[in-house]
């Protein structure tokens, strides 16, 4: 068994609160030990860092706005060698620039968190517009192959329940972990119950403790991930984000790319089963399981009720990790489900994961977000869905 | 499902506290009154002048749903956010104006129309900018969906300490507002 420790009771704001999204992520990241963020100014994800630096004074952490979100995202893994839980919080235009310090960071394997308040896009977009269209960019994003844990929250007590989860993966893995919020989420404000220090349990990191001079960066552990140490504790090594051996040091051949790269994928991968977390509602008689993540369920939860209520047997499954995706637990509910209906604010992307895992055995419905709302929609298309004779190939999409 | 007490939009336009009176009126219930409150609020990119609602869903459960899909009480402090939104009042809807910001049309169905004009009493207060504390106290008075002493305790930690007896005395105002 890993050996998780308390919460440092400084970061701890302990109570009922009655906060947005953005400010309950800080309090999570707080909760969890974050000392550090960087960022750069953005709607909708500004409060968060109005929130930090308020709380910064009593919690002793530390703030800076760089110049912008590629070298906010750098800053941030810097902080986390020095021994430093950071994180950054940005909004679809930031998180595109922080692309390219993702892959650094599953290169370097800094742990860290990433916080993206999703608004609508291509570009600019609209500011104040709520969106899940990242989602996809979230598992992609980056360059070359790798693996990559994003959670999703769906409420301000979900923001800060699942950035202390983000933390605390991160450290385990050694991963950047995203928590892909959005403009509902991150803008709405209802009661946030935060526990005391001693319910909130915090992954410690893991250091190296052997001697100084064999002290080897990259050398993993059994479970393919390497302990650390702090810079600037007198350690001698290098990190780059070129292909690199134990040392650090950057050695270009075949073998060190597939000994480099192959633990950074199996890392994930191995323990899939430990990091994929679902919420489940009434799955077990269900004949169409809504499957959803983030601000639309809610609007699965009031659709469930209501078909259920004109006796439907729906069920829930709202994803906690969205990446990786609960491949497993969707292929066995496409065994025994005639349909799944997938809401999303975009224009279908984790529906694709959920065609993907329904390996044919069940009907996948695609219900985009419409500005009247979601559940509307998603009533009718329980409703349509159950009338299908068979299972059709491909997303169906009722209208829109 | 939650048990529903009410659905409860703000309108108006940025400045005016309309978003900070959702805030106030959803911490006064969800934390002073032990009930449960839910709040989402649409703004434009201005700073101020632009279009503004706040949507409150309070209920006695957890919210399931947090947005407003009919409301029992829409809050009008501007004439463009009373004409947006007054077609999502309910028929038995409560309508509370500034009078002298919004004319409404003669009411739907049994919709209740309690019009004060508070922007003009928080001039008199000497501070335009609270009222929507004014418009605060009558909401409680009429609706009677928060207490007096839980909203009395959610705008007192709600603004600058060194307004608070102001504000207090808006809330006041409005609240004892002959309707």
């Amino acid at each position: 068994m890993r050996r998780l420790m308390r919460a440092d009771p400084k970061g701890v704001l302990t109570g009922v609160h009655s906060l947005n999204g953005n400010q309950a992520c800080v309090e999570g990241a707080l909760a969890a030990g974050c000392r550090f963020l960087a960022a750069y100014p953005i709607v909708p994800a500004i409060e968060a860092w109005e929130w930090f630096l308020e709380r910064a004074k009593d919690v002793g952490a530390t703030f800076i706005q760089m110049e912008d979100e590629i070298s906010a995202l750098a800053a941030v893994l810097g902080a986390s060698w020095t021994g430093k839980r950071s994180m950054t919080i940005t909004s679809g235009p930031g998180f595109s620039l922080m692309m390219e310090h993702l892959g650094l960071a599953v290169m370097l394997e800094t742990p860290c968190v990433i916080v993206d308040v999703q608004r609508v896009g291509p570009s600019i977009g609209t500011p104040d517009r709520p969106a899940q269209g990242d989602m996809m960019q979230a598992r992609w994003g980056s360059h070359g192959d790798y693996e990559i844990i994003a959670l999703s929250p769906s409420s301000p007590q979900e923001m800060f329940d699942f950035t202390i989860k983000a933390f605390n993966l991160s450290e385990r893995y050694r991963v950047p972990v995203m928590v892909m919020a959005d403009r509902e989420v991150a803008h709405r404000k209802e009661e946030v119950v935060i526990p005391p220090p001693s319910e909130i349990m915090v992954e410690p990191r893991r250091y190296y403790r052997g001697a100084k001079s064999r002290y080897l960066p990259f050398k993993r552990d059994r479970d393919f991930v390497p302990p650390m140490v702090d810079i600037g504790d007198g350690y001698r090594f290098h990190v780059t984000g070129l292909t690199h051996d134990d040392r650090g040091y950057p050695i270009m051949t075949e073998e060190c790319q597939e000994y480099n790269v192959h633990p950074l994928v199996r890392k994930i991968r191995r323990y899939v089963d430990e990091i994929v977390q679902v919420q489940e509602a009434d799955t077990e008689d269900a004949e169409v399981v809504i499957i959803s993540y983030g601000a639309p369920s809610r609007a699965a939860l009031k659709a469930m009720g209501e078909a259920r209520r004109s006796g439907v047997k729906v069920g829930s499954l709202k994803l906690v990790t969205v990446w990786p995706f609960p491949d497993k637990r969707v292929a066995e509910l496409a065994k025994k489900v005639k349909a799944f209906v997938v809401p999303e604010m975009n224009y279908g992307q984790m529906v694709l994961e959920v065609e993907r895992c329904s390996h044919g055995r069940a009907n996948v419905v695609f219900v985009p977000y419409e500005e009247k709302g979601f559940e509307d929609d998603l009533l009718s298309a329980i409703r349509k869905v159950c009338q299908e004779k068979k299972v059709r190939e491909g997303i169906i999409q009722y209208h829109g | 499902m939650g048990v529903k007490m009410a659905e409860i939009r703000f309108a108006g336009y940025g400045g005016q506290g309309i978003i900070r009176s959702g805030i106030i009126v959803g911490k006064a219930a969800a934390i002073y009154d032990n009930k449960f409150a839910t709040m989402n609020q649409s703004f434009g990119p201005e700073a101020r002048g632009g279009a503004c609602s706040s949507q409150l869903v309070l209920s006695e459960s957890k919210v399931l749903y947090p947005y407003v899909t009919v409301s029992d009480v829409l809050v009008a402090m501007s004439q463009a956010g009373y004409e947006k939104f007054e077609p999502e009042l309910s028929e038995e809807g409560l309508l509370l104006i500034d009078e002298d910001l919004v004319k409404p049309k003669p009411p739907r169905g049994r919709i209740k129309v309690f019009s004060i004009p508070a922007t003009r009493f928080a001039e008199e207060l000497g501070n335009r900018i609270i009222a929507n504390v004014v418009m605060l106290g009558f909401f409680t008075a009429v609706t009677k969906l928060v207490s007096k002493e839980g909203m009395e305790k959610a705008v007192a930690d709600s603004v600058p300490k060194r307004f608070v007896k102001l504000n207090l005395e808006a809330f006041n105002r409005g609240y004892h507002y002959k309707r």
